[in-house]
């Protein structure tokens, strides 16, 4: 079975190289069921928004999208990108959204010669150690954006501050994340299970210590139901800062209850770059919704497979790899390059929840917490 | 720490609330009718996209509650004569079965109408602010809210179950259904009644849950199972047991997972303490049952089974 697959990648890439005109596959792998379904969503629309602004063509050549769901479940995922890669010839394939579907699929991909863009998920091991020519993740490295909290906390003098996040190896990296950075003392930490949607007993764990700001990592429905309940319990005079837990995914749900409510990005809607506000403008009109930074993301990776494509073709590995690590495209995030890991310098901001003239809840600029930002694991790449 | 204990105290009481509203019904159908519902659980889904429906088009909180009530009665109603009266002659595995299997169709349907997306349901306004318990800890309003209606409906129930004809006759039914049956009660409308109250119930429980939770396909499992829980620790059958074991599998619940890590942290990294403190809390609930099962077989307020 396995010198069958060889042989057909083997083939496959001969295929390719004896037509050079032949559609640029991309495969595109991520959640689109289950309750976290709206991520991949806006991920996928932005995927397709930038299909459109590209008019179908990669590198002057015609795209061919396959878009496949991993159910948010990593065996499913692997076996998927398997045979996007091998059975169906992708070139590319863009995601995923969540970072143990990343680990699951990063080996089927890469060694079948598929190279994996990821919008979303940036785990560390993939940072450092497990660093990966054919791995480019041109969202973020996950601990960067928790730190953006922790800084912006250092800087205000917040002297103590209580902990939130789902008990699993992403909410464990975001509070870990946190901690490198933050200089103040930590009163608590509260790991809830996974999917848990009431937050009385935590709320009231809060309450009582009193702590000077609170830092959750509260992705999807979870993040939802603790922004609604933190007003309702009177906890509204401690600041409730975030990340992945207030955005474009959840403001639809949360509204009024999250208003004023800060977290840190890569990103907003309002972000004054080159293109930004066109993107946007397009995407309210298309999908009806304000993009979130999943949607960015996803547009992001096309444009980026867009000018490596151009610049190299995709028949000379080597060429490839180095015109992606170029990153000589024009991101929705304005200047961004990328590390030896092939993880973004860029910059991260302080964003705030608001409600918009248009009646849109969105999140918001409000100041800028890192400049051209490198991740911390870089270091621990042999990629260099 | 006691004031917390006690706030953490009150949260239990009103999970516990919550788990009765739905165990009611369900303990009547099994108590009564000898008959495994495991789509009761969404029923009480069923209450909560019906009140963000509701909500959507009225925009007014108590309109779509009253709403609700009528609109799962009629779910429960025609699910009764659909479904379940093909099935109360049926062996327990056949109920099972296709109970199970219109738990799967009507969560497709939800998803199909609503999306897999969370709906939201806007909090009353004069119910939405907190009250001071003590120092710094607040309560919210709606909270205390859901635990006084929850008292109501337990007291309402009571009543009718102990002071009236029909409560008469289902206290019969659960004893000895064929005596009832033989003395000449329609004992077919009964099993209707109570199967329809019994759906409003859990609607109403999944409608009044919606401030508070958001409403999403996967409600319905998750309280499914703590229902049997109580009804079991209850006494299959006793409405009254069904309270008690609501408010004590509630407060089990709820204090075993805030100070069983606390508990924990004096000896243990927090991420581990919070993970052993996980993994403990949900099996207090089964412990607590398997100790009542061992000292009282037939539940806390259970009749002895003679079979």
């Amino acid at each position: 079975m396995r010198y069958l697959a060889v042989s057909t990648a083997l083939g496959l890439a001969m295929t390719s190289a004896a037509f050079a005109e032949d559609p640029v596959k991309i495969g595109v792998l991520l959640t689109l069921s289950g309750p976290p379904a709206v991520l991949g969503e806006h991920a996928r629309d932005g995927i397709l928004l930038a299909e459109k602004a590209l008019e179908g063509k990669i590198g002057g050549r015609d795209v061919e999208l396959v878009i496949v769901d991993d159910e948010g479940k990593p065996d499913i995922a692997a076996q998927k990108a398997r045979e996007l890669v091998e059975g169906q010839g992708a070139d590319f394939v863009v995601g995923p959204i969540f970072s143990n579907i990343m680990t699951a699929i990063a080996g089927p991909v890469t060694s079948a010669g598929g190279i994996l863009v990821s919008p979303n998920a940036g785990p560390s091991n993939f940072a450092g150690k497990d660093c990966n020519p054919d791995i480019f993740v041109v969202s973020y490295q996950n601990d960067q954006m928790p730190q953006v909290l922790a800084q912006h906390m250092n800087q205000q003098g917040i002297a103590n501050v209580y902990l939130i996040a789902p008990n699993y190896q992403a909410g464990q990296d975001s509070l870990n994340g946190f901690k490198a950075l933050y200089s103040g003392t930590v009163a608590g930490e509260l790991y809830v299970p996974l999917g848990q949607l009431d937050f009385s007993g935590e709320l009231a764990q809060i309450a009582a210590s009193q702590p000077e700001a609170v830092y959750a990592f509260m992705p999807g429905g979870m993040g939802v139901n603790l922004v609604k309940q933190w007003n309702q319990a009177g906890l509204s005079s401690i600041p409730l800062m975030s990340a992945f837990t207030v955005d474009e995914t959840t403001l639809p749900a949360e509204q009024d209850a999250a208003l004023g409510m800060l977290t840190g990005s890569n990103w907003a809607p309002d972000l004054d770059t080159p293109g930004n506000a066109e993107f946007v403008t397009a995407f309210k009109e298309a999908y009806g919704r304000v993009p979130s930074l999943y949607a960015m993301g996803g547009y992001d990776a096309m444009m980026l497979i867009d000018s490596a494509v151009t610049a190299a073709g995709t028949e000379d590995r080597e060429a490839l790899r180095t015109a992606l690590k170029a990153a000589d495209f024009p991101s929705l995030r304005g200047e961004l390059s990328f590390s030896s890991n092939n993880f973004p310098i860029q910059d991260f901001y302080l964003t705030k929840a608001i409600k918009d003239d248009e009646g849109f809840y969105r999140t918001s600029v409000v100041e800028k917490v890192f400049t051209q930002a490198a991740d911390s694991h870089v270091g621990e790449c042999p990629m260099n | 720490m006691f004031n917390l204990f006690l706030l953490q105290l009150l949260n239990g009481a009103q999970f516990g609330i919550l788990l009765f509203l739905v165990a009611a019904g369900l303990t009547l159908v099994f108590g009564i009718m000898d008959f495994i519902n495991i789509a009761h659980g969404v029923l009480y889904m069923v209450g909560g996209y019906v009140m963000a429906m509701m909500m959507g088009t009225t925009g007014n909180f108590w309109l779509s509650l009253a709403l609700v009530l009528p609109v799962t009665l009629a779910v429960g109603l025609v699910l009764e004569l659909l479904v379940f009266r093909r099935l109360y002659d049926r062996s327990h595995l056949d109920q099972v079965l296709a109970t199970f299997g219109l738990v799967l169709v009507l969560s497709e349907l939800v998803k199909i109408f609503w999306g897999s997306a969370p709906l939201s349901v806007a909090m009353p306004e004069m119910l939405s602010g907190s009250v001071p318990l003590a120092g710094p800890m607040r309560y919210p309003v709606y909270r205390i809210a859901v635990i006084g209606v929850g008292l109501s409906v337990a007291i309402g129930l009571w009543f009718v179950i102990a002071r009236t004809r029909v409560g008469m006759l289902l206290r019969a039914g659960a004893a000895n259904r064929s005596m009832v049956s033989a003395l000449g009660t329609d004992i077919n409308r009964l099993f209707m009644l109570v199967f329809a109250a019994g759906a409003m119930l859990a609607g109403f429980a999944g409608a009044i849950v919606s401030p508070i939770l958001s409403v999403d396909p996967g409600m319905g499992d998750s309280i499914l199972i703590l229902t049997f829980v109580v009804i079991v620790i209850g006494g299959v059958g006793s409405v009254k047991g069904a309270f008690y074991a609501a408010l004590l599998v509630g407060i089990v619940d709820t204090l075993g997972r805030m100070f069983g890590p606390i508990l924990l942290r004096l000896v243990m990294e927090p991420a581990a303490a919070a993970q052993a403190g996980r993994t403990i809390a949900p099996m207090l609930v089964y412990i607590l049952m398997a100790a009542v099962l061992f000292w009282r077989p037939a539940g806390l307020f259970g009749r002895k089974v003679s079979q």
